[in-house]
């Protein structure tokens, strides 16, 4: 009886205005760029140096920048994709959030605060602190580049299909537009631009997610309960417990590392750790961080049980296989078109948001990583380097468009585990083992990072992902959906077995030398 | 600058240097081994008993629910714990290792 409402949103005809031009989006997305493009117009005078285009001058507090990582990392993907999926599937939904959450402890216990004292710009930095530069700076930007290219082409494709659906505009036409709105803000507005497009983006998301469960909500009389009453009367107990999602451990236990581990090995994200003044703000930027996504994988667990229990799963599977419109049809029947409206905006910024980032760190691994450090031997000029940034920056706003429109209608949803994957099993050892081990080589490094993301992509390659999935194959060679069990434990593994076999003097020096800089913060940047 | 040095070099060699350090890696490992129990122990009762999670504790609710919302919570308040200690007590013996350099 606490629901007057069920029987009505169980039977009601699919009626949505999902695909047409709405006219509250169109004009909200039009606020949000030119609110961002005015945002980019004063950032652009503000940086001229090396240190304000990366790093936005360390100008930015740790509770700004604890929102601005929040903006890079809550995706598109992670607000409609698991609010679809525990639309979809219950309760197997919350079990991905909990997975891209734990990370951030881990980011804060061993890599936040040594990675602002001892980097400038990039987390290679920190790796070729008191290694030898070259070979750590060429396999340290290959690992970047790869973890960044497979997000991005995923975050491409996502909008282009995204916004196909939610403004009703031509996919190429979408992937064109964000290709180019993400290019100004960077090549402009440097990082001082990524930073506040990603705040104002975090702002619009957890705002417009936590209106979406007070409206939601308010029809099961504040009480969630009535809610989990309502999910199980209509679908079943099983839906809140976990179901088949996971079948193999070893599936679960890969999966889950790559996205607990990957966290912490993501560019775009270790970047932001230098845009603030000292360690301590960058550890407050964690904390910041960690508390808003945590509150927003809540509310995307709580969206996806209201659409579930209001607007009804085959309803939601109608519309899209895997649930991704849930959290927008929950909206339209919440908040009608006006608030469908708003939120598609929103989900639009939101893309926007992480693609700068993604773009930006790849750039600076261009620029200060490879031309700097490998073809100028660390010897370049600052305007020789800002070109060199803003060129990549051009570049890679380019390709980004070329690989979306060469992947329209692919199935690239693999792609951001591979990345999480890369990230977790090239970036995260050698990065930890830096930080942490006295003993680790350059050598060690170098096959290391080589190691993992080989073996991430050989392994992805023959695994039931691709191979059975996608080449349609009849059986896997590799039994893991996500290689990153084996590609992170051999990453591991290989760092310090080469670092054993022959120790490298000069490197073990530094670390000792290294420590005032690493614990005091006399010398950081 | 061999002033400064032979300074450094004392810092670094001082117990007190050498507890700093020990403390903070034995305070983020606890931490560490915390939220890695936690997650892992999960993911495990998701792959081998998923009847335990399932199981009720009231009408409909499952115990799958509260432990995963849990665990999100936890994994906020240890940031706020690291934090907390960061802030009043390493930063503390940071300043106290920083005057003696200058």
């Amino acid at each position: 009886m606490a629901f007057p409402l069920l029987l009505q949103t169980t039977t009601a005809p699919v009626a949505s205005t999902l695909g047409t031009a709405n006219p509250v989006s169109i004009l909200m997305f039009f606020l949000f760029v030119s609110v961002t493009m005015y945002i980019t117009y004063w950032a652009a005078k503000k940086t001229k140096t090396g240190s304000e285009f990366y790093a936005a001058g360390r100008s930015i507090s740790g509770f700004q920048n604890g929102l601005a990582l929040a903006g890079d990392y809550m995706s598109a993907a992670s607000f409609l994709g698991i609010a679809g999926m525990v639309a979809t599937r219950g309760y197997d939904g919350l079990i991905y959030s909990i997975g891209f959450l734990v990370g951030w402890p881990l980011i804060m216990f061993l890599i936040a605060e040594p990675l602002r004292n001892l980097g400038k710009y990039t987390f290679a930095d920190v790796v070729a602190y008191r290694l030898q530069q070259r070979p750590i700076r060429i396999v340290s930007s290959i690992g970047s580049l790869l973890t960044i290219a497979f997000y991005l082409i995923a975050q491409m494709v996502g909008a282009g299909s995204l916004i196909k659906t939610l403004f009703g505009l031509q996919y190429e036409i979408a992937v064109l537009v964000v290709g180019i709105v993400m290019t100004a803000y960077v090549l402009f507005g440097g990082m001082l631009a990524t930073t506040w497009v990603q705040i104002v983006k975090a702002v619009l998301l957890l705002s417009g997610a936590t209106i979406l469960v007070i409206l939601s909500l308010a029809q099961f009389d504040f009480n969630p309960n009535n809610l989990f009453d309502s999910v199980s009367t209509q679908y079943g107990d099983s839906m809140l417990a976990p179901g088949g999602f996971i079948i193999n451990p070893f599936d679960a236990l890969s999966l889950g590392l790559a996205l607990m581990l990957g966290t912490a090995g993501l560019p775009h994200i270790l970047m932001r750790f230098y845009t603030v003044p000292d360690a301590k703000a960058a550890r407050k930027s964690v904390f910041v961080a960690t508390g808003f996504i945590g509150y927003f994988y809540l509310l995307t667990f709580l969206i996806g049980f209201s659409a579930m229990a209001l607007v009804g799963k085959p309803t939601i599977e109608e519309l899209d296989k895997g649930g991704n419109m849930a959290a927008l049809l929950l909206a339209e029947r919440m908040g009608g078109t006006a608030f469908l409206g708003f939120i598609a905006a929103v989900a639009f910024a939101t893309i926007l948001a992480v693609v700068a980032g993604l773009t930006l760190s790849g750039a600076s691994s261009i620029s200060h990583d490879l031309y700097v450090h490998v073809f100028k031997n660390g010897q370049s000029d600052e305007k020789g380097e800002i070109k060199v940034a803003k060129n990549a920056t051009i570049a890679l706003g380019i390709l980004s468009i070329l690989l979306g429109l060469v992947f329209k209608g692919q199935n690239v949803a693999f792609m951001v585990g591979l990345a999480f994957s890369i990230a977790a099993s090239a970036n995260f050892p050698a990065l930890l083992m830096s930080i942490i081990w006295k003993r680790f080589t350059t050598r060690g490094a170098v096959w290391s990072i080589a190691s993992g993301a080989i073996l991430s992509l050989v392994l992805i390659l023959l695994s039931p992902t691709i191979w059975v999935d996608i080449l349609h194959n009849e059986e896997a060679i590799f039994p893991l959906k996500n290689p990153a069990l084996v590609s992170m434990s051999v990453a591991f593994a290989v760092g310090i077995i080469v670092s054993l076999l022959k120790p490298e003097a000069s490197a073990a020096e530094k670390f000792e030398a290294e420590k005032l800089r690493t614990y005091l913060g006399v010398g950081a940047e | 600058m061999s002033l400064s040095n032979s300074k450094h070099h004392t810092v670094l060699q001082s117990q007190e240097f050498k507890k700093l350090v020990s403390n903070r890696w034995t305070f983020s490992l606890v931490l560490t081994l915390i939220i890695l129990f936690v997650y892992i122990g999960f993911l495990l009762l998701v792959a081998f008993n998923k009847e335990l999670l399932g199981s009720k504790i009231n009408t409909h609710l499952t115990l799958a629910i509260p432990v995963g919302i849990g665990i999100i919570i936890l994994a906020w308040v240890l940031t706020g714990i690291y934090v907390y200690w960061a802030n009043n007590t390493y930063d503390k013996a940071v300043q106290d290792i920083k005057s003696k350099l200058s």
